[in-house]
């Protein structure tokens, strides 16, 4: 025991390839930009720059949740249905109000109220998710995409699968202005709102991770759930957060991209989770729990929202980019996982000194 | 059945043969330039503390790890086995010290699980079920090859289990990893039969046990592992208990001072009447009474399955389902929760520090702040510096080998590891620190430290609970000693009173009006 020192473990120096290796999402990113910048035509333009970082922050808003969820271990697939279904809650508000039954009336409330109301229903969906989960123990998976499920139903039933168009406001309703939210920017420098409420909401998401005792906590639950409990940490209140704090994140996603629109439908953000999926993998969080970060996932939107917009730019089939977005995510995790091999082996080497 | 023969004094060639085993895990050394040799028709004994690297060395030479250094010789040749399948065409099966078997399908389907027997692409399990009851039938009648495996007995499982390797027909050498934990007493006896037959047929076991007496009944051969190092082997007809229990423990004695404590030794934790009832009837804690004083180190002593485990779990909450009154401070809890009784100065440093103990996946810095960093925090933002001088104070006063807190928990030696499972604890401000086999699978001067804190913590009024099983560490250690066996407290011993026989005896008391339910099958859990 004693001829054999661990102290020489840490101490080798990452080699080159290990700091590329680690960094390869980045520099697929840079490689991506340098690519399309030369293939594609009005890639480098202001325009196109401020219309793909805008995608990148509807996309991104639920990628943010994810990664919070999936680092506790779970999943969340109720997103895509959240915004969709919160999209249809704010338009069924703007355009027909609030009927009271009993005296026969409608309120329209104006747009601060229904940004109220809506949050507090999607936070109320991660709520019910996030009890199923962590009290009744329901597996993720299934009691989110029984979520999902129901969401879209409901969106679908709020209009009877029709659009809620021109949401402009009535200034008799006193509703005016919710179509400022997603196409409004900062005078003058002409940065979308929608994309300022990513970054501070990206802010929020990386400040709980690293600063506060419950961003801990997150990572201590994916990591060993047991051993978290058993050091007094409320495993059950954080995983139900989590689900709440995403639930959120797609609702404020769902109001931009009604207000963009101008216009809700029932089909608004299908498919959306998988993406938000793709970018919190690509960032490198693990699906297993416990590790991963905010700013990760953040390069891992850019990424699928440039390979998407580029792809677009080019020409390129929506069929083919589909079959490459499905290669560039298996390859990045395959990458992963040799990395990992990889470190742990240069661990156990460098005992052997 | 068969007689024993009277082992040959020569040395006769070995069957099998380890040569220099290093085996590295990530944070241990588990096994340090290890020589072992298995004799035909004999059995081979391996033993040690528990951590002293034998389950590692089966596992290498049954083909489930592979050594980090080394080789390993099969009749002469070396063999590098990528896995059991390989080593078990080869000839060398292993049985494990836990179960592998799937509960919900048949015995005959559990055997042949990986080595199905086929007819035109089909399982033939008329052939299979024939098949096993011929292996069966010669083990111990009366096991019925299509029964599903979670109706047997714990017992009649690990008869399965050896059942299966004995399909094989070329076995040459035999590995079982405490067979006997489980087993009631017949079952025992027909381990041993068992084992006399096979050694006739000249098949080589390597047996692992921690029963001494067992070793000495059945072994041809010995060799004592410690701290990843072989360090004796002999023939079991030249050696006594005593001598394997020197070797095992080392000849360094544990002293430990017990610093006495200045203050009063009041009441910190007064329990009464507590219960917690086994699945299937009877009780895993039968009505166990005491109290804790401040100042105290109280041992609690007891067999594997005594019950001990459960009872510090269900003080802290563990356990739903567990009655009894406890008075913790001056308050009187009826259902206590884990973080309740955090709050309240009780912490739990758990048996399996690897499950239930660190977080992997974090730093040794966030694993000891796991509890206590809603302390560090101004309007709810972490401060990193105050968890700095935290955490710094913690490395220094539990004498944590650390070159940078800030690198994984992993990168930690066991001892070292367990060492923040406690700091950890003394940082949630504990004032009862109950301690479940901290000193498992940790090396010799670790575990001294960990003793040593201990002692420190109840010298400072703190009152300290010591799960343990090494006799020698209880003794040398606490001030007081609690002896569990069958879910019962059966002896309260201080002072002198505290020996070596007296703890077994205790150990053993409650064991022998549970002993017809015991053969019975009282083993099912």
């Amino acid at each position: 025991m004693n001829s054999i020192k661990m102290q020489n473990a840490q101490r080798s120096k990452p080699s080159l390839g290990m700091l590329l290796l680690k960094g390869r999402t980045f520099i697929a990113l840079l490689i991506l930009l340098i690519y399309f910048s030369f293939r594609a035509p009005n890639f480098t333009q202001w325009g196109s720059v401020v219309l793909m970082v805008k995608h990148a922050s509807i996309y991104g808003l639920l990628a943010l949740g994810m990664t919070m969820v999936i680092i506790t271990g779970g999943i969340d697939l109720s997103v895509g249905a959240v915004v969709g279904f919160t999209g249809m809650i704010a338009g069924g508000l703007m355009l027909q109000g609030f009927r009271l039954p009993w005296v026969a009336g409608t309120i329209y409330p104006n747009v601060p109220m229904i940004l109220l109301m809506v949050f507090a229903l999607a936070v109320f969906v991660g709520f019910c998710s996030g009890q199923l989960i962590a009290r009744l123990r329901v597996p993720a998976f299934i009691a989110t995409l029984g979520a999902m499920y129901i969401c879209r139903g409901a969106a679908m039933l709020r209009s009877g699968g029709a659009t809620f168009p021109n949401l402009f406001g009535d200034a008799a309703k006193g509703n005016l202005g919710f179509d400022l939210i997603g196409s409004g920017s900062i005078p003058g420098i002409d940065v979308p709102y929608s994309i300022i409420i990513f970054i501070v909401m990206a802010l929020v998401s990386a400040f709980i991770m690293k600063k506060t005792p419950l961003g801990n906590q997150i990572y201590a639950v994916g990591g060993n759930e047991r051993a978290a409990a058993l050091s007094g940490i409320k495993t059950q209140n954080v995983k139900v957060f989590v689900y709440m704090f995403s639930a959120f994140l797609a609702a404020v996603s769902g109001i931009i991209m009604t207000s963009q629109l101008r216009a809700a439908h029932p089909a608004n953000g299908e498919s959306w989770e998988m993406n938000a999926i793709a970018s919190v993998v690509l960032g490198g969080t693990s699906m297993s729990g416990g590790v991963g970060s905010i700013g990760g996932t953040i390069i891992g939107i850019l990424v699928i929202t440039v390979l998407n917009d580029g792809m677009i730019m080019m020409g390129v089939s929506s069929f083919w980019q589909m079959v490459i977005k499905g290669v560039v995510i298996i390859v990045a995790v395959v990458i992963d996982l040799v990395q990992k091999d990889l470190q742990k082996k240069a661990a156990l080497t460098a005992r052997m000194k | 059945m068969q007689t024993i023969k009277a082992s040959p004094v020569e040395e006769q060639a070995s069957v099998m043969e380890a040569i220099g085993i290093t085996k590295l895990y990530p944070g241990t050394v588990a096994l340090q330039n290890v020589d072992f040799s298995v004799y035909p028709g004999k059995v081979n004994v391996l033993i040690g503390e528990n951590g002293a690297g034998k389950s590692t060395l089966m596992k290498i030479l049954a083909g489930i790890e592979r050594p980090t250094e080394g080789k390993v010789l099969l009749g002469g040749h070396e063999v590098h086995f990528q896995n059991t399948r390989e080593a078990s065409a080869h000839g060398v099966g292993i049985i494990h010290q836990e179960l592998n078997l799937f509960p919900e399908m048949t015995v005959a389907d559990n055997m042949f699980a990986g080595k199905e027997m086929v007819k035109l692409g089909v399982i033939d399990r008329r052939a299979q079920a024939k098949r096993a009851s011929e292996v069966l039938d010669r083990l111990q009648p009366g096991i019925d090859p299509n029964e599903t495996m979670l109706n047997l007995r714990v017992g009649q499982q690990q008869i399965v289990e050896i059942a299966k390797t004995m399909l094989s027909q070329n076995l040459r050498v035999l590995i079982m990893d405490e067979p006997t934990s489980s087993l009631s007493n017949t079952e025992v006896e027909v381990l041993f039969n068992l084992i006399e037959d096979l050694k006739a047929h000249g098949i080589a076991i390597i047996y692992i046990s921690h029963r001494l007496e067992e070793i000495i009944r059945i072994g041809d051969y010995v060799t004592i592992l410690r701290d990843g190092q072989r360090v004796a082997d002999a023939q079991v007809k030249d050696i006594n208990i005593k001598w394997i229990i020197e070797n095992m423990v080392g000849h360094a004695n544990l002293t430990i001072e017990k610093t006495p404590y200045d203050g009063e030794h009041l009441p910190l934790m007064q329990v009464k009447d507590y219960c917690l009832p086994r699945l299937g009837g009877g009780w895993t804690v039968d009505h166990v009474s005491f109290t804790l004083h401040a100042g105290e180190v109280l041992g609690i002593y007891g067999l594997m399955g005594a019950g001990r485990t459960e009872l510090v779990e269900s003080l802290m909450g563990l356990h739903e389902e567990a009655t009894g009154e406890m008075v913790l401070g001056c308050e009187q809890i009826t259902k206590p929760t884990i973080t309740g009784q955090i709050a309240r100065g009780m912490v739990l440093v758990p048996e399996d520090r690897q499950r239930d103990g660190l977080v992997q996946t974090m730093s040794i810095a966030s694993n000891l702040l796991l509890t206590s960093i809603p302390r560090f925090t101004r309007t709810g933002v972490v401060r990193n510096d105050l968890c700095k001088v935290a955490v710094d104070g913690a490395v220094k006063d539990m004498q944590i080998k650390v070159s940078d807190v800030k690198h994984l928990i992993s990168s930690l030696s066991g001892g070292n590891q367990q060492k923040v499972v406690i700091g950890k604890c003394v940082m949630a401000n504990a004032r009862v620190f109950m301690m479940d086999e901290p000193s498992r699978g940790i090396d010799v001067g670790a575990k001294t430290d960990i003793f040593i804190l201990m002692r420190r913590f109840a010298a400072q009024g703190n009152g300290v609970i010591f799960v343990g099983s090494e006799l020698k560490e209880i003794v040398s250690v606490c001030d007081r000693v609690l002896v569990m066996s069958n879910g019962k407290l059966t002896a309260d011993l201080s002072g002198d009173e505290i020996t070596e026989a007296a703890l077994v005896k205790a150990s053993a008391a409650n064991l022998n009006t549970g002993k017809a339910a015991n053969t019975e099958g009282s083993m099912e859990q």
